[in-house]
This record gives C-alpha cells, structure tokens and sequence, in this order.
C-alpha cells in the first residue's frame, strides 16, 4: 500500500508530477533558480493559432469588448477638467462556465484527451473549478476538484460553496477540504490514485490558453477607438492572467500599452490562518495571493511556474473590499451587467485611473466573472455580517481594515487605490530567492535571470543583492 | 434507517490527524485535523448519520467515510438586502442627472 503520509507523498511529488503534466521540467532548468521561460513557453505551450481553434472547438473566446458608456459619462462629470479617460470591458462572464478561466482550462483538456488521459485534476477554491468541469464535460473527460472550502467548524465560504454547485452541475467530483496548504497534498494523492491529468493552473498550457485573451483586447481596441489601449488594468492573484493577457498583447504587436495589476488589500489576514479564513470576502484577486505569487511565482504546484507576473507588470495598485463591491453594484446599476464581485477588483483600479488620466485615454479592464448565489455582494456581506464584520458607509481607504470593517463608498469620488512602488516589490523577489534557495552569492548568470524575471535591469539587481546582504561572484556567463 | 443504498450522500473524513500536519501552518491551524468531505452515492445497504459508510462519487470513484448528510442541500444563497449597498444605483443616478451634491 501506498504511504499517504504528508512527508512520503511530498517526496514523491517530482515522480507524481512528471506523469500528471507531461512536462519534463528538466529540459528548461540551467540551475536550481535559473531557467529558460520562452524556451519553455514555445516548446510546451501551443502557438496562438493553434489555441484559438482549440477554443473555437469549445466555444470559448471572442468575447465582446464593452465601452461602460454610463461609468464613464459618470466618470466625465466628477473628474477634474480635461480628465476622465474611457473605461471598456472584456465580457469574459460569456464564457460557457462564466470567467477567463475557460480560456485558461482549455488547452490543458485539450491536451488530456490528446494524450489519452482518461480525467483531469484541478486544485482551485474558484472559477477554474468550473471551467476545468465545463472544458472536461465538452471533451467527454472525467474531473476532480479539490478546493479549500471550510473552517474547522464546518462553516463553508459561499463564494467556494457556489463554485463547487457548478462544478457538481458539469458532472464533476468536489472533494472538499479544510482550511490549510495541504490541498497540494492531497492533490498528488489524488493524481496519483486516479492516474489523471493535472490541470494545473501554472502550466504552459494554461498561461498559453489566455495569450487569445490580450490578442483579442488589443484587436478590438484597435477597432473600436483606432488604437490599442494606453493601459489594461488585470485584477492580480496567481499571476495567470496578468502574464497570459500581457503576452497575448504584445503578440497582437500593443507593446506600449501598461500593464497594471490590481488586488483587494487583505493585508494582515493570513491565508492558512483557521480563524482568519471566513474573514476575508474575495477568495482570490487579493494580495493574500497577490503579492507571495509576485515575489516568488515558483511556490505553485509545478516546479516552474509559467505565471510570472513581475515579468510584465508596470504598476501594482490596491484597492479595498469596499470599493469594489461598490463598483459591482455600479456596473449593475449603471450598466445593466450583473457580474463579479471579485473579477470587478480591476474595474475599481480602473475607476480611479480614470479620474486622474487624460480624456483621450482608454483603459481596458480585462474581464468580467459570472455572478449569483453565494457570490453576489448581498450574499457576500451578509455572511460578512454574520462573522462579525462592521459594513458601513465611509472613506474605503481611510478606514477599512482587513478582517474587521468593510467600508463602502458614499460617493464614486471616494474610489481611489493604494499604489505599491514597484522596486520594493523587485527587491522582495529577490530577498526571496534568497531564503527560498538559502543563497547568499550570486553569479551573473543569475543576475540577468532575475533582471529578466522581474522586468529591470541588472544593476538594479546588484543593487538589491548588496541591500539585502548578499554577495556578486564576478565570473563570465556560460 | 435514514439512508439507503443509491441515496446522494455526503461523508467526512480525517486525511491528517493534528500530529501528522507536518507542513508549516499557523499555530490555529496545526491543532486542527486536515479534513474531506466528499458527495457519492451510498454503497453501503442502509445507514445513519455517523456511520463507516463507503460511496461512489460523480466519476464513480469509491471512497469511504462518515455519513454526515443525506440528500446535503446547496445552503450558499443570495444574501438579505444590504442597506449599505441598496441606495447605491440612486445616488448615482442623481450625479450623473446632474446633482453634483448628490
């Protein structure tokens, strides 16, 4: 019998892995740290034509770009003179399961039945739950979830407990756990017992099946307004959507549109925290995920991650679990499109650039969710209530604090955001690198690794490893 | 009896007893028991809540565990009305009329 114990399945995670990707990881990897992305991005991935007919397949894709025609009549009459730039919205809610993530799931199920697996794993607490299902329905595969769920008493986020009603209705199994980061570990049992495909997040193929999502924005921009958008603005989690629309746009040749992540602040709750886990009412788009996924993308569940945020993010800014409920409601309200609330965190980044940016501007937020029991803002809060939260009218950025109040905007003005300087981010990169690789001296090999990885130069690098006491070994690359 | 054999049910299982979290967790979170619940259809002829029980699950894959529900209801739903978030659509209604006091 197999040991199912949490050190004896660890340790077999390279050898469960390697079976349930298909990816030998090794062909990439110069060094424990320092790897070849495009490499692996061309060799693994498919090409942009190629996943555009796998979606045509499955009826994913081509989404309608939206102009917020009200939002941004409202935006016109609050900003200052000459400010008030135009919002438009990739409708992704039309996918078949309701987010990007079908776009996401896409390739990796097409992959599965190609290679002849007879399911697909996906451990998620979100919509790639239902996508996976939805994409494992359509391809006649079979399909396990395993989420994050519940606390120790039993009391069951409903945003998570929506997910896995949808999942259940595209005839997949939900196996549903407490809280902890062992859900990676019961991932592998899975895999391993079962002999199916991992379809997993933070692979090639899902990175390659949101490239058409950036193809797409920059195509219809171009249309629409004559230009390719001055910025997108991408609510930022696990760092898949950020990287896959990014490299989608540059593909489409929009080289010099800016790309800028947004996350709800939950700052001070702790994601593997019992107590804190029914404390936070965004079960992904948040710096829970946000930042540690930025700063060390190889945390995931495969040994390199293919989304590497830092690679193609200009701004980080950060909104509250307030303003974005707010703004879920303006999109109902004002536009009649009853989505997110999580998917809006971007929406209300957007809002606030748009104040401060030139009229002639255009900002494209990249993607809208389903919505319904569980997820709405009405279902969120009042579990909030339940738990213990202060919801109230008031200033979002003054006075919300993660875990204790939730403060909702009395006036759209009030939407603003709370910008990360991006060198710190850059320099806990590398201080975690650092403690993740126990390394102290680093070689110009590794330099320019980072410089890459984290789009700045080598000097800064340096820079950063000096601060952070760390030593340069001066030797020649190769 | 309060399930029978082809009832939709729900178990419970303990896949890591506390002393065998060896993860790094949060001091909360390691006193706790990692566990699993799991729907299927009940295998077994007849049980109650809290039985040995084993089922098979959507895909068909048999696991065992603890009765803990039987037909388990979808409990997530829409929410009450929030009063903090019901104004919303009037107020900017009113700006966007005009009322830059609104």
């Amino acid at each position: 019998m197999r040991d199912l114990s949490y050190d004896a399945v660890i340790s077999r995670k390279n050898e469960i892995m390697k079976k349930a990707v298909g990816i030998d990881y090794e062909k990439f990897m110069i060094s424990d740290l320092v790897f070849d992305y495009e490499k692996m991005m061309d060799e693994v991935g498919y090409s942009l034509d190629k996943v555009r007919e796998i979606q045509a397949e499955t009826g994913v894709g081509n989404t309608t770009l939206v102009e917020l025609k009200q939002i941004n009549r409202l935006i016109k009459k609050i900003a200052p003179k000459g400010k008030g730039a135009r919002i438009f919205i990739k409708d992704e809610a039309t996918n078949p399961s309701g987010s990007y993530k079908d776009r996401r799931a896409s390739v990796s199920v097409y992959h599965a039945q190609k290679h002849g697996y007879k399911g697909v794993i996906a451990a998620t607490s979100g919509n790639y739950g239902a996508a996976v299902a939805s994409q494992a329905a359509k391809r006649g595969l079979k399909c396990i979830i395993a989420q994050e769920c519940y606390d120790s008493k039993w009391i069951g986020q409903p945003e998570i407990l929506e997910k896995a009603r949808s999942c259940e209705a595209y005839g997949a199994e939900v196996v549903q756990l407490t809280v902890g980061p062992e859900l990676f570990y019961y991932t592998l049992v899975l895999l391993e017992e079962t002999g199916f495909f991992n379809a997993s997040l933070y692979t090639p193929y899902a990175i390659a099946g949101v490239e058409t999502l950036g193809y797409e924005i920059a195509e219809q921009t171009k249309e629409k307004v004559g230009k390719y958008p001055d910025i997108v603005v991408i609510t930022h989690a696990g760092g898949g959507i950020l990287t896959g629309t990014a490299r989608g746009l540059k593909k489409a040749g929009a080289t010099n549109t800016e790309i800028v992540a947004a996350s709800v602040n939950l700052k001070g709750l702790h994601m593997a925290r019992d107590n804190d886990f029914n404390k936070k009412y965004f079960t992904t788009g948040h710096t829970g995920f946000g930042i540690p996924f930025a700063t060390f993308p190889d945390r995931s569940d495969v040994p390199k991650n293919a989304a590497r945020a830092l690679r193609y993010m200009d701004r980080y800014l950060l909104v509250s679990q307030g303003e974005v409920f707010y703004i879920t409601e303006m999109l109902a309200q004002l536009e009649g499109m009853q989505r997110g609330p999580a998917g809006n965190t971007s929406l209300a980044a957007a809002f606030a650039l748009a104040l401060e940016m030139d009229n002639d501007k255009v900002i494209v937020v990249n993607e809208t969710e389903y919505t319904g029991a569980g997820k709405l803002p009405s279902a969120q809060l009042t579990f909030a209530r339940k738990m213990g939260m202060e919801i109230k009218r008031g200033d979002p950025i003054k006075e919300d604090i993660p875990g204790k109040s939730i403060v909702i905007p009395e006036h759209p003005s009030q939407i603003g955001y709370i910008e990360l300087d991006m060198e710190n981010v850059r320099k806990s990169y590398v201080k975690e690198v650092m403690k993740r690789y126990n390394k102290k001296e680093f070689n110009m090999e590794e330099v320019s690794f980072m410089a890459e990885d984290t789009n700045t130069t080598e000097e800064k690098i340096k820079q950063y490893i000096k601060e952070l006491g760390g030593e340069l070994i001066e030797t020649k690359k190769g | 009896m309060l399930a029978k054999k082809g009832d939709w049910v729900q178990i419970q299982k303990t896949l890591l007893k506390p002393e065998e979290r060896t993860a790094p967790l949060p001091e909360d979170t390691k006193k706790l028991p990692l566990q699993m619940r799991v729907k299927g259809f009940l295998l077994n002829e007849s049980a109650d809540i809290g039985d040995e029980v084993e089922i098979e699950t959507l895909i068909g894959r048999r696991v065992k565990g603890t009765l803990v529900a039987v037909n388990p209801k979808y409990e997530h739903d829409f929410g009450e009305p929030v009063p903090e978030l019901i104004t919303i659509g009037i107020e900017l209604r009113k700006i966007l009329e005009g009322d830059k006091n609104a």
